[in-house]
């Protein structure tokens, strides 16, 4: 990486480690939201930014992460760090299995077959049979934890360094996945999969490793978000959901790792701000931004900096001397 | 000397004193000598965005009582937020009223695992949960969460009054239920298993649910009518509710009929059912139904049709979700009045447990308010009702407190 | 049996629904190879243009054809406007308009006229046809329209040059422009076609499921469903989905599992279907060339 580019990263991971002591309570309780689903849209992004399959049933994984937490936490008494691993291990498996069957499926039939996986988990996490491990309709209430080791930050902080840390692993793991030789099968398989799998690409592999991959982090963000929120119900995870973090992606950009962050942002302060601007219908102001940023930025908020800076760089070239 | 100066000197102190304790105003966050911050959470969007109008409602009350100069002379500022009726989003809107906006409670949340969510989160921060605009049970537990309360007559009480009905005028029938998915369809179904006792097992034969997503419920009722059952509790919606009247009739189904209050408005329900499909139906009220032919004329709805007019006049004047909201916007004034100049969280809980026999006159004649410290049901009577055709008319007792 | 009966007549009855907001999404489909996510808000919005119209003493056939001229105009002006200036974005950017057109409609609709339920008048006479009480003579017309429309749309696409002509538009825009089609009115047309059928579909829909904001939103998945189960080209595939989705939710949720369980596996059915048969019972299999 650059040298500009680490500054800037370091530069980003001090002003992030200031905020919590600098804004609210309240506030530092929505960025660690943000964070929890960064998480989530890198990982939707891997599996629809980078290996082209469209997924509208994301929030079934967001879910099932968020009640591995739960379940461990209320029925077992795991301490909380624990449950994330285990969640993020549980998604993978059900994402991969999900993803075998899927391989045969492309474009809009995937779509469907993701957006009806979304739609059912809610009644399937009422279902009578399991709901003295799911609380059923009634949800399950989690306790927040508390700082270890007596530290004199608040519990609010803690979550969010606490999140932040799992943030910056998981950010760290993608990219590498992302940038080796994975990742360039998986746009490989994106781009042109015959050609892909004419270079050895076993594309099947692949394309399921992804879905569990996107699997996991969708979990183990769902297992965070279930912690940070305290409280998990089925009405939690309907489909809206699953949509909202498609939006997240397209509005943070495609096939890329940082549109995770601007995704998030969007999808977590967004609606607040169309509310606070419209009383009578706040939806319709935030399907009027949804537009307008698809007008400006088709290429989403990464894309769109992206085209910026090469067009600074371009502009710095062309008016160097010696330049054509 | 001393035998005069002691009686002076006390009255001298009294007189010192006394103005000190009556101008003595104690405020907690929120509120101040104009104004006081009233907090709301309503799914103004999403499923449950039918609710919404609540909140409106609540919100015009108010307007008219600052207009009329607010109560004990202070203006409400009432800010509401919506959480679509997602419980992460209710918990984020619960912490902004309390952390950001610094409002003195919070009142008529709507939705039970929204509240569900923020209620612990309450209780720790020792806020005030005024009126949760749900009937679940869990909202009178004055020893665990002493900061929280309901309004309505819960649901389970509800359901136990059909059983009681059923097992005394037709212990013999055979009774099909169809239910609404979530915690409200199952706390409605769990009242009235535990109405029926031992008897529940041998007496429902057949039970079916259904998802707010689905397009309609005729595939349900299909299945009912082909139990054979002859008694039918109907726990839907009002949508539902409407198809499920209409095509339990067209079907040729014709079973003694309960209808959960929630859905038992004439102007939405009833009507859209078809009058004639709903004759014989047993339901229970403690409110008003404006829609009804017997309170046309009658004062406290009159009075109830010009405030929608001037306020709310976006409002239905058919729904009774807006009667409800005029009814609990108007209890809530009564406790902010009872409070006078102590306007802390600690006394506005303490009032709100102290409302004795007070009359909101859009509730049904002989149904009072009642809260107690061990008391936190505010509305507990209920009386059964059929429908004529036209109207639902009374009947039997009063029944709960 | 009764009981059997009762079941796929009434899953004929709501597959009647599915097949005619399915059929708009194939006519999308056809038209522009998207399909759009916003098409039931746009079919609960023309309709209730319509409930205002009866509302205010319009007889309910002039309401009904004036409706579907406003959907139809409201279909070209939503392409011209709002998606023409995405056209040459990703696929998913389009996806997120329709995202962003489907939550203005029903929170418009909403705040216009509010979340109480409505009545929505039906054209068909009340008496059960033939003494079979499980179907209404409601949703045995709204399934005769929707064949009636079926037929004319399959004729028009078949047997009109104009039809001829959208189709080659969205099937090779290029090669169309060279032989002197206007793609992008062929493209506007499709749309105000597609709003138009929507619009047929709301107002059938609405007598049945009675009209408000949210009418469409559970309606919308099972047509999507229906319409690649059908074959997301075919528009009489699409129609033979919606009665094969509505018949099975039924059955599977009477008689295999119970409605607990009902969205969940009559879903994996239909995924099942799909992966047996990727492109739906009668769509057209894509051959690529290497």
């Amino acid at each position: 990486m650059s040298k500009r580019a680490v500054i800037g990263l370091v530069l980003l991971l001090a002003l992030a480690c200031a905020l919590p002591f600098v804004v609210s309570s309240y506030r530092t309780f929505q960025l660690t939201l943000a964070l929890v689903y960064s998480i989530t849209l890198l990982g939707l992004n891997m599996l629809t930014g980078y290996n082209g399959q469209i997924s509208l049933g994301h929030g079934a994984f967001y879910a099932i992460g968020a009640y591995c937490a739960a379940i461990l936490m209320d029925k077992y008494g795991v301490p909380y760090w624990a449950t994330i691993p285990v969640a993020g291990v549980v998604c993978l498996l059900v994402g991969f299995l999900f993803g075998l069957p899927a391989l045969r499926l492309e474009g809009l039939y995937l779509a469907l077959a993701t957006f009806a996986l979304g739609v059912s988990l809610p009644q399937l996490i009422k279902y009578k049979g399991i709901d003295n491990w799911t609380g059923g309709v009634q949800g399950i209430v989690i306790t927040k934890p508390d700082p270890p080791f007596g530290l004199p930050i608040s519990q609010d902080q803690w979550l969010y360094f606490f999140c932040l840390a799992v943030v910056i692993v998981m950010f760290v793991l993608g990219r590498n996945l992302l940038r080796g030789r994975i990742g360039r099968a998986m746009v490989a398989i994106r781009d042109n999969h015959i050609a892909a799998e004419a270079m050895g690409v076993n594309s099947a592999m692949v394309k399921s490793l992804t879905f569990g991959v996107s699997a996991m982090y969708t979990g183990i963000s769902g297992a965070l978000g279930a912690i940070a929120i305290q409280f998990v119900a089925p009405d939690s995870f309907n489909v809206f959901l699953s949509i909202t973090f498609l939006v997240g992606i397209v509005i943070g950009g495609l096939a890329s790792i940082s549109g995770a962050l601007y995704g998030a942002l969007f999808i977590q302060f967004v609606p607040n701000i169309a509310d606070d601007l419209s009383k009578a219908a706040p939806w319709a102001v935030f399907g009027m931004f949804l537009i307008g940023f698809m007008y400006l930025m088709p290429m989403g908020v990464a894309g769109a900096i992206r085209m910026g800076l090469a067009r600074i760089a371009r502009r710095a070239q062309n008016s160097r001397p010696g330049a054509a | 000397m001393k035998r005069i100066m002691l009686p002076i000197a006390a009255l001298l102190a009294a007189a010192l004193a006394a103005p000190a304790a009556l101008a003595q105003k104690k405020y907690g966050p929120g509120a101040s000598d104009t104004e006081i911050k009233v907090g709301n959470i309503n799914p103004y969007s999403g499923p449950a965005s039918a609710y919404g109008t609540i909140g409106k409602t609540i919100a015009a009350y108010f307007k008219m009582v600052n207009e009329h100069g607010g109560i004990n002379g202070r203006k409400i500022d009432f800010i509401s937020y919506d959480d679509s009726y997602s419980p992460p989003k209710t918990v984020e809107m619960a912490r902004k009223l309390v952390e950001q906006d610094q409002v003195l409670f919070i009142f008529q949340s709507l939705g039970t695992p929204t509240n569900t969510a923020i209620h612990k989160y309450m209780n720790a921060k020792k806020v005030p949960q005024l009126f949760v605009a749900t009937g679940a049970t869990a909202w009178n537990d004055p020893k665990h969460f002493p900061w929280t309360m309901g309004w309505q007559p819960n649901y389970q009480t509800e359901a136990r009054i059909y059983a009681q009905y059923i097992l005394k005028n037709k212990p013999n029938a055979k009774i099909a239920v169809l239910y609404q998915n979530d915690d409200y369809g199952k706390d409605y179904l769990k009242g009235f298993h535990d109405g029926l006792g031992d008897k529940a097992k041998s007496m429902i034969v057949k039970e079916v649910s259904y998802e707010t997503s689905d397009p309609t419920v005729d595939s349900q009722i299909a299945q009912l009518q082909a139990s054979g059952a002859d008694t039918f509790f109907n726990i839907t919606t009002p949508k539902f509710a409407a198809q499920a009247i209409r095509k339990a009739y067209d079907s040729g189904w014709k079973p003694l009929q309960f209808l959960n209050n929630v859905s038992a408005s004439v102007g939405s329900v009833l009507k859209p059912a078809g009058l004639d499909k709903s004759v014989g139906l047993i339901s229970t009220a403690y409110i008003k139904d404006p829609t009804d032919p017997e309170w046309a004329k009658d004062p406290a709805v009159e009075q109830w049709r010009e405030f929608m007019k001037k306020y709310y006049p976006d409002g239905n004047l058919a729904d009774s979700s807006n009667v409800y909201g005029y009814a609990v916007a108007q209890t809530m004034a009564q406790v902010l009045k009872q409070c006078g100049d102590d306007l802390t969280r600690e006394n506005v809980m303490k009032q709100a447990a102290n409302l004795k026999n007070y009359r909101v006159d859009l509730l049904l004649p002989g149904i009072m308010i009642n809260t107690g410290p061990d008391d936190f049901a505010p509305i507990q009577s209920e009386q059964l009702a059929k429908f004529d055709g036209k109207t639902w008319e009374r009947f039997g007792e009063i029944l709960g407190k | 049996m009764e009981g059997f009966l009762h079941q796929v007549l009434a899953g004929l009855a709501t597959g009647g629904i599915y097949a005619s907001l399915a059929l708009a999404l194939v006519m999308i489909y056809q038209a522009t190879h998207l399909v759009n996510f916003a098409q039931g808000e746009m079919a609960m919005f023309c309709t209730y243009i319509a409930w205002s119209l009866t509302n205010a003493g319009v007889p309910y056939w002039i309401a009904f054809l004036l409706t579907v001229v406003f959907a139809f105009i409201l279909g070209v002006v939503i392409e011209r406007v709002i998606i023409r200036p995405v056209e040459n974005a990703p696929v998913l950017s389009v996806v997120v308009v329709f995202i962003g057109l489907l939550v203005i409609l029903n929170s418009v609709a909403g705040w216009i006229y509010t979340y109480t339920i409505k009545t929505f008048p039906s054209p068909f006479p009340e008496q059960p046809i033939l003494g079979i009480r499980y179907v209404s003579p409601h949703e045995f017309g709204a399934i005769g329209v929707t064949l009636v429309v079926l037929a004319l749309l399959y004729a028009f696409f078949r047997f009109t040059p104009l039809g001829l002509a959208m189709r080659a538009a969205a099937q090779n825009p290029d090669s169309s422009r060279l032989v002197g089609i206007r793609v992008g009115w062929m493209l506007a047309l499709g749309w105000g076609l597609a709003a138009a059928v929507g619009s047929v579909a709301g107002m059938m829909v609405a007598p049945i499921v009675f009209l408000d904001p949210n009418m469409m939103s559970g309606i919308l998945l099972y047509a999507f469903a229906a319409a690649l189960v059908g074959g997301v080209d075919n528009p009489a595939g699409a129609v033979f989905g919606g009665f094969l989705v509505g018949v099975l939710e039924n059955v599977v949720g009477a008689y295999v599992v119970g409605p607990d369980l009902k969205l969940s596996v009559a879903l994996v059915l239909i995924i099942a279907v799909l992966v047996i048969k990727p492109t739906g019972f009668f769509g057209r299999v894509h051959v690529t060339r290497v």
